[in-house]
């Protein structure tokens, strides 16, 4: 079984089309959502802090131009992940709204599960991503 | 020596005997509530010539100061600000029933504590003769007494950066049988559920520490799956594990072992009481882990129209207590639920200022004064084929427990997680991209079932499942055009 990074609001579905991406970029617009771009070759679930393409789009309202840029960070990133994420700076929510990915490596190995036997049966359990030996920018190349 | 001139009226009032609660303050028609007083809302059905008012001030009087007879200490305090005070009763159309307002002053209650307010307001009126059926319908806290409560241990907006899960609902299944798997078994499920989709999977209310499985055991294998699962998706995933125990010793024994276990969760039945809850929120804070709380019990006084408390208290209760999570019902799953009713107690958990709402069932505005949402928790009958209703219902800060609905599949557990987390996204991806996915929703679903054998065959087997029941308990107001 293949390995799938199953991360964001739509990892379970076919990959979105330019078109389909268009569409949840206009309603994170319309609920005035500002969107940012982030790309890695370190999808650890715990790396929270993927790489930003540029600042966040707090001032572009239209969905074209963010689709764009998204194809642009494909251009220079092609074979990261990478995702969009729309940010509520409402009262109270002040967290992202909505985030997926939009792009993936050609091939992922994905994660070893590291057990290391501790006391009364208790297990010691590490994550690693097969990738991650290899240095930044060095991963899923085949 | 200069003697106090006394007015027959006052003479009256304290002359030994019994005198009706009306008459001794605990009825206040022109009474206005301050900002800082504790509002509640009761449902009352006085016995047979008990006027209502009467019966209002019973109530007032019962829950604060009063005693079935005059009392001269009274004299000693400064009376007037300690009685309760009822202030409207307005009678429920075609019924015997009547809803009685009543105002505490917040000097009554102690600071953060779930205990003290529900004795005074809980304590002894429910016995009360004069009345038939009594049911507390809802409260309005001030702010000034929120602010004394620690509130969720992470909140909704924590929760999802924890787990980093945004935009759509959790999803989640709770491991059946219920009883009797042993722990290798009941880590089988677990495993399987949580690698074919979903975000979490949940120890069931009654499942503590049994013969068949002991908890120390449970936790070892259910955490094996679920770093398993997370390894092989890349997703973070949990396990509730249900630390609810005889003694509060027991109790944090158990969470303390699954904090060093590296769980991201666990959870507490609501009948080990309401400084159990307190405590356990204060605990998870300390420690990071979201606090999940089943509400095992609750139907016995939360679901009858004319006895007990509603649900919607118990859930304004439990926020302030400080559970991140709380079943709160499903509208179209296999318990009670009526959908208006279930909208206010959604608002309750989730609301941050809003007014009264008699459509679905709020009487009172509430200033949640900052405080975090809890995560509402739909359990019970649900299963892919209602993503659209479950989505439009519920919206999308809600966890659904896919229990049936996962571990039933035909293909298995992982496809049956598979199902209802497609179905999920599918529904998600049509809200947002501006269809009407109400009334399009079983074509959304065919559409994904086309390319998803799991959800094919989910939609196949639970088609006609569905739990179509009248409410037991309903709001007394419809919306009409004026309103």
């Amino acid at each position: 079984m293949t390995f799938h990074l199953t991360q964001g609001t739509f990892s379970h579905l076919p990959p979105l089309t330019d078109d389909e991406i268009a569409l949840q970029v206009q309603y994170c617009l319309d609920n005035n959502w500002p969107l940012n771009i982030e790309y890695t070759d370190d999808p650890h679930p715990r790396n929270t802090y993927w790489d930003m393409w540029g600042l966040p789009m707090f001032d572009i309202k239209d969905a074209k131009a963010i689709v764009f840029e998204i194809n642009e960070c494909r251009k220079a990133f092609g074979n990261y992940y990478i995702r969009v994420s729309a940010y509520d700076r409402t009262k109270g929510r002040q967290t992202i709204a909505l985030s997926f990915i939009v792009n993936r490596p050609e091939h992922d190995p994905g994660f070893s599960l590291t057990r290391q036997e501790s006391h009364d049966r208790v297990i010691r359990y590490t994550l690693r991503d097969y990738e991650t030996d290899k240095p930044k920018g060095e991963r899923y190349k085949s | 020596m200069a003697t106090e001139v006394t007015s027959d009226e006052q003479r009256s009032r304290w002359a030994s005997g019994v005198l009706p609660y009306a008459k001794m303050g605990y009825w206040n028609p022109d009474y206005e509530p301050k900002d800082t007083d504790i509002l509640c809302a009761f449902r009352i059905v006085p016995q047979e010539g008990v006027e209502p008012v009467e019966a209002a001030a019973a109530v007032a009087g019962e829950s604060s100061t009063a005693t079935w007879t005059v009392v001269w200490t009274d004299r000693l305090t400064a009376y007037e600000n300690y009685q309760a005070k009822a202030y409207k009763v307005v009678s429920v159309p075609g019924t015997d029933q009547h809803i009685a307002y009543i105002a505490y002053d917040i000097d009554l209650f102690e600071e953060g504590s779930i205990a003290n307010l529900t004795s005074s307001i809980i304590g002894n009126v429910f016995g009360f003769k004069a009345l038939k059926s009594l049911r507390l319908e809802d409260m309005r806290i001030p702010p000034h007494y929120i602010k004394t409560f620690q509130g969720p241990a992470h909140g909704i907006v924590m929760e999802r950066e924890y787990l980093d899960k945004y935009g759509r609902p959790l999803l989640g299944a709770t491991t059946k049988p219920k009883l009797g798997l042993s722990a290798r078994n009941y880590g089988r499920v677990v495993y399987e559920a949580l690698r074919g989709g979903l975000d979490f999977v949940k120890d069931d209310e009654n499942i503590n520490s049994q013969p068949f499985m002991r908890w120390r055991d449970r936790f070892l294998y259910c955490i094996e799956a679920v770093n398993k699962a997370v390894a092989e998706t890349g997703e973070v995933k949990g396990h509730y594990m249900n630390v609810t125990a005889a003694t509060m010793e027991d109790m944090y024994e158990r969470a303390e072992f699954a904090k060093e276990l590296g769980s991201v969760i666990i959870m507490i039945d609501l009948t080990v009481g309401y400084t159990a809850i307190q405590s356990m929120a204060k605990w998870a804070r300390r420690n990071g882990l979201i606090l999940h709380l089943h509400r095992a019990g609750h139907a016995t006084y939360t679901r009858q129209k004319t006895h007990g408390v509603s649900f919607r208290v118990i859930g304004k209760w439990m926020r302030m207590a400080g559970v991140d999570h709380i079943h709160a019902g499903t509208v179209v799953g296999k318990l009670e639920g009526d959908p208006m009713i279930t909208r206010g107690y959604y608002k309750t958990l989730i609301g941050k200022k809003y007014d009264a709402d008699p459509s679905i069932g709020l009487f009172f505005e509430q200033d949640w004064a900052s405080m975090p949402g809890v995560m509402p928790v739909a359990s019970g009958g649900i299963h892919a084929g209602q993503a659209h209703q479950l989505l439009y219902y519920l919206g999308e800060d809600v966890v659904l427990q896919f229990g049936g609905g996962t571990i039933g599949h035909p293909d298995g557990i992982a496809a049956g997680a598979t199902a209802n987390r497609v179905a999920m996204q599918a529904m998600i991806q049509a809200r947002n991209e501006g269809r009407d996915y109400m009334a399009e929703g079983p074509e959304i679903l065919e559409k994904a079932a086309k390319w998803c054998r799991p959800l094919r065959n989910a939609l196949e087997v639970w088609k006609d499942v569905s739990f179509n029941y009248a409410s037991t308990d309903t709001p007394d107001a419809l919306p009409t055009p004026s309103y």
